[in-house]
């Protein structure tokens, strides 16, 4: 197309493009509109000395105005802390109980406890708390060593069998290795035929006996257990080494035994009150 | 009879009128709209006053809530994301009604530009509303037009820069209180005028007022015309929805046209003359400052102050009004052939009149009819269709919810006894101003039964939570059933949420997983 060509209706010269019949008029851009195009480009230039740009080496110009996104994030988290202070402060000062007897700083420090809970305990507890094989869940309503607020308090500051720990419980079930393979198998029925579990009946009425005589010290005469020995409850449904007569004759012969490290020291009285009623928040605190 | 001698002749060029060969920049023309009288312009007077108000006092309309809401009429609470418009109240997950308002003003506008043409640029746009009141302080300080073009054209004097500075002066009033009046939709505003003018207002409301300030000046001061020609995009939309049966404002050439100053002694002379005086009335009263007469136009905001001007020029030389009028493509193009025996001959106007000087039988009107086409009844459909959904959605909506979502780690927990339990957080929205009691119950799992944090009540099928007026209260439930009576390992179940002072309720189907049974 050539440059001249003029557009019929409206006698104004086109650019000479055209697309599918359709040509651009070549009317004048207003003059606003190209200062302000130029002064977008000025804007531009002092924003760039105003606010961190121009690449260096191995840095970057940082700006007239000093501003960092880094110390924005500082000054947010720093004001999240002192917003969160008043909270810290009551729980410090009050006992565990009444913090989780007190509505807002119950919903406070389940939620700070949540988040510490995913920082320090998900590795052997689970994402969700329901523990695995050997490492508790901590959602039902069975406590090895008791389900208290003060009792769970208790455990995750000092922890269980904790060598670090003056304070900890301890307590270890012994291996009934002098027990004849027959009374271990025979004691074992008896135990699952405690919580209902399919087990031999004959063997089971043996096994009473060697029951009587080796575990109820710990176990109770009725199986129930002893939270202050750390002794479980062996009439429920809820088995940290297995159900089966097989896990627990191995349980009796070699017995494994968990460690919790106490977190006392480490994380800080608040956090662990924060801990304890997060943990007796969901679901199986007594 | 032609009396032309009284019409006054405006020296008036559009703004747009082209040069073959244009510069790549040009700079703005300056318009100086002379004030027109009539008909539309007094129309344009009653809508600038009503949308005006609308603007300015509806933030300060009240309205009863009760004691546990804020009393003002319309008001957009973000800091606690609420919005009341007198006797509604939406919350966030409701502002597909405020979707559906918008939407229905889309298409509204497409309906109202297919019948009336761009009859929101010309009379209701924001844009012309402030221009138009911009216009007012200008003429009222600085004179009409001829005035104003002296004034523009003098050296400084005294006398100029003290008219300047007063018109900028009530500008800037206009300006401040135009963005002022926007924060009061916002907060409280009798209590938020007090704060502002204390200078104990947050930072966001002086800003806002300053940004809103400036806009309403340089695009109602400075910028006028440039705003709707180079900024809006709307006139680039319109086209689509116009078609020949649309009313736009038209110069009816059929009959203007030869224009001719001094009619009589051409006439005299045997020329053919048409009704246009070629006084330029029309060109000096626009705002745009374009010629009507170079025919429909991108500048054109169809404000009709031409139709006054030339209607008024029609009654002095004693024909009839409407040499410019609102008229379709349609009644245009057959009064075109009219005049011109269907294109074969130059316009003669003698032919769309008849023997007595009147305008003959054959020129085509506006008919009523011309409305309802197609087009219309699709965009009214649309619009009306949308209009009745959302007042059926707003009619049977519910003010008391409750959402359910289920706890997947872990999806179940076995407790001691062997019953299995699920845990779920439940959020009960009151969404009334009052308070009330909520009765929330289980629905279908047999012997199921529930407890919930921090409410101290017995566990069992149901309990009794109160919840604070015009808030969600979160809920952290455990739902266990008996061993005995699990039924698969999955099963459906309702919470079920009621207030049994007012008989509403809510009900959520959630499900309640099982571990498989051994
Ligand atoms: S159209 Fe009407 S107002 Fe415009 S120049 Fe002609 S006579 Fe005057
Ligand atoms: S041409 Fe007429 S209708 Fe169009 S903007 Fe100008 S005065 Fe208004």
């Amino acid at each position: 197309m050539s440059k001249d060509h003029i557009d019929e209706v409206s006698g104004v010269e086109t650019t000479g493009h055209e697309w599918d019949g359709i040509r651009e008029l070549n009317n004048p851009l207003p003059r606003w509109w190209v200062w302000t195009f130029y002064a977008t480009i000025v804007w531009s230039i002092g924003y760039t000395i105003a606010y961190p740009a121009w690449p260096l080496i191995s840095t970057a110009t940082t700006g007239v105005l000093g501003y960092s996104s880094r110390q924005d994030v500082r000054t947010e988290l720093n004001a999240a802390e002192a917003a969160k202070g008043d909270y810290v402060a009551a729980v410090a000062s009050k006992d565990v109980a009444e913090v989780l007897a007190d509505e807002q700083l119950r919903q406070f420090a389940v939620a700070a406890g949540s988040a510490a809970f995913k920082v320090n305990c998900v590795q052997c507890h689970g994402s969700g708390a329901q523990g695995s094989a050997g490492y508790p869940n901590l959602n039902d309503d069975e406590w090895l060593w008791g389900g208290s607020i003060e009792q769970i308090y208790q455990t995750i500051a000092h922890g269980i069998r904790f060598a670090g720990d003056d304070e900890t419980r301890f307590s270890e079930m012994p291996a009934f290795d002098y027990l004849e393979g027959e009374q271990i198998t025979d004691a074992a029925n008896y135990v699952v035929s405690l919580s209902g579990g399919s087990a031999d009946a004959a063997a089971a009425e043996r096994g009473q006996t060697v029951y009587a005589e080796n575990c109820a010290a710990c176990h109770g005469d009725d199986g129930k257990g002893m939270a202050d020995l750390g002794a479980p409850d062996l009439t429920d449904a809820i088995w940290l080494y297995g159900s089966t007569v097989a896990d627990i004759a191995s349980q009796m012969r070699a017995p494994k035994h968990g460690v919790m490290p106490g977190w006392g020291e480490r994380l800080g009285d608040v956090t662990v009150k924060e801990l304890a009623v997060y943990v007796h928040s969901l679901g199986g605190g007594e | 009879m032609l009396n032309t001698s009284e019409v006054e002749r405006h020296e008036a060029e559009a703004v747009n009128s082209a040069k073959v060969r244009q510069p790549l920049y040009a700079a703005r023309k300056k318009i100086f709209p002379k004030r027109a009288s009539g008909q539309f312009r007094r129309f344009k007077w009653l809508v600038m006053l009503v949308t005006l108000g609308i603007y300015y006092l509806t933030p300060w309309l009240r309205w009863d809530r009760g004691p546990h809401a804020p009393d003002q009429a319309v008001l957009i609470d973000l800091a606690n994301r609420r919005f009341y418009f007198f006797f509604i109240e939406i919350w966030p997950q409701e502002f597909i009604f405020v979707a559906g308002l918008l939407v229905m003003a889309g298409v509204g506008l497409f309906l109202i530009t297919s019948t009336v043409g761009r009859a929101w640029c010309g009379y209701t746009c924001p844009q012309t509303v402030w221009v138009d009141l911009f216009l007012v302080v200008e003429r009222w300080v600085e004179g009409d037009r001829n005035a104003r073009m002296k004034l523009d054209k003098a050296d400084w004097s005294a006398g100029k820069i003290a008219k300047r500075v007063a018109k900028h002066a009530i500008w800037l009033v206009i300006a401040v209180a135009t963005g002022g009046a926007w924060i009061f939709y916002f907060a409280d505003a009798p209590g938020l005028l007090v704060d502002f003018a204390r200078g104990e207002a947050a930072p966001v409301a002086y800003i806002t007022v300053a940004i809103l300030t400036a806009t309403t000046y340089v695009f109602g001061g400075l910028m006028r015309e440039q705003v709707c020609t180079y900024m809006c995009p709307w006139p680039r939309i319109q086209a689509a929805m116009l078609d020949e049966n649309s009313l736009t404002v038209t110069y009816n050439d059929w009959r203007g046209e030869p224009r001719t100053r001094g009619a009589k002694k051409a006439a005299a002379a045997g020329q053919t003359v048409g009704d246009c005086v070629d006084c330029n009335a029309c060109v000096a009263v626009c705002p745009m400052g374009i010629d009507i007469r170079d025919g429909q136009q991108l500048e054109c905001i169809t404000c009709a102050l031409c139709i006054d001007a030339c209607d008024a020029v029609m009654d002095k030389i004693g024909k009839e009004r409407g040499l410019i009028s609102y008229a379709t493509l349609d009644e245009y193009n057959a009064n075109m052939a009219l005049a011109t025996v269907g294109g074969t001959a130059p316009i003669d106007p003698r032919r769309v009149r008849d023997d007595s000087g009147g305008l003959s039988d054959k020129v085509r009107h506006f008919r009523l009819r011309q409305l309802f086409r197609p087009r219309t009844f699709v965009y009214f459909g649309m619009w009306a269709l949308i209009g009745v959904v959302l007042l059926y959605a707003l009619f049977s909506r519910d003010r008391l919810e409750v959402n359910v979502l289920h706890d997947r780690n872990p999806q179940f927990v076995t407790l001691a006894d062997g019953s299995i339990r699920n845990g779920y957080t439940v959020k009960l929205l009151n969404m009334i101003p009052e308070p009330r009691v909520v009765f929330l119950s289980l629905d279908g799992l047999p012997g199921a039964t529930m407890t919930a944090n921090g409410i101290d009540q017995p566990e069992g099928r149901s309990m009794v939570i109160p919840v604070e007026p015009d808030r969600l209260r979160t809920l952290k439930i455990f739902v266990r059933q008996p061993q005995d009576l699990i039924d698969g390992t999955t099963q459906r179940f309702r919470f079920i949420a009621e207030d049994k002072a007012s008989f509403e309720s809510d009900a959520y189907t959630a499900t309640f997983n099982a571990p498989e049974a051994r």
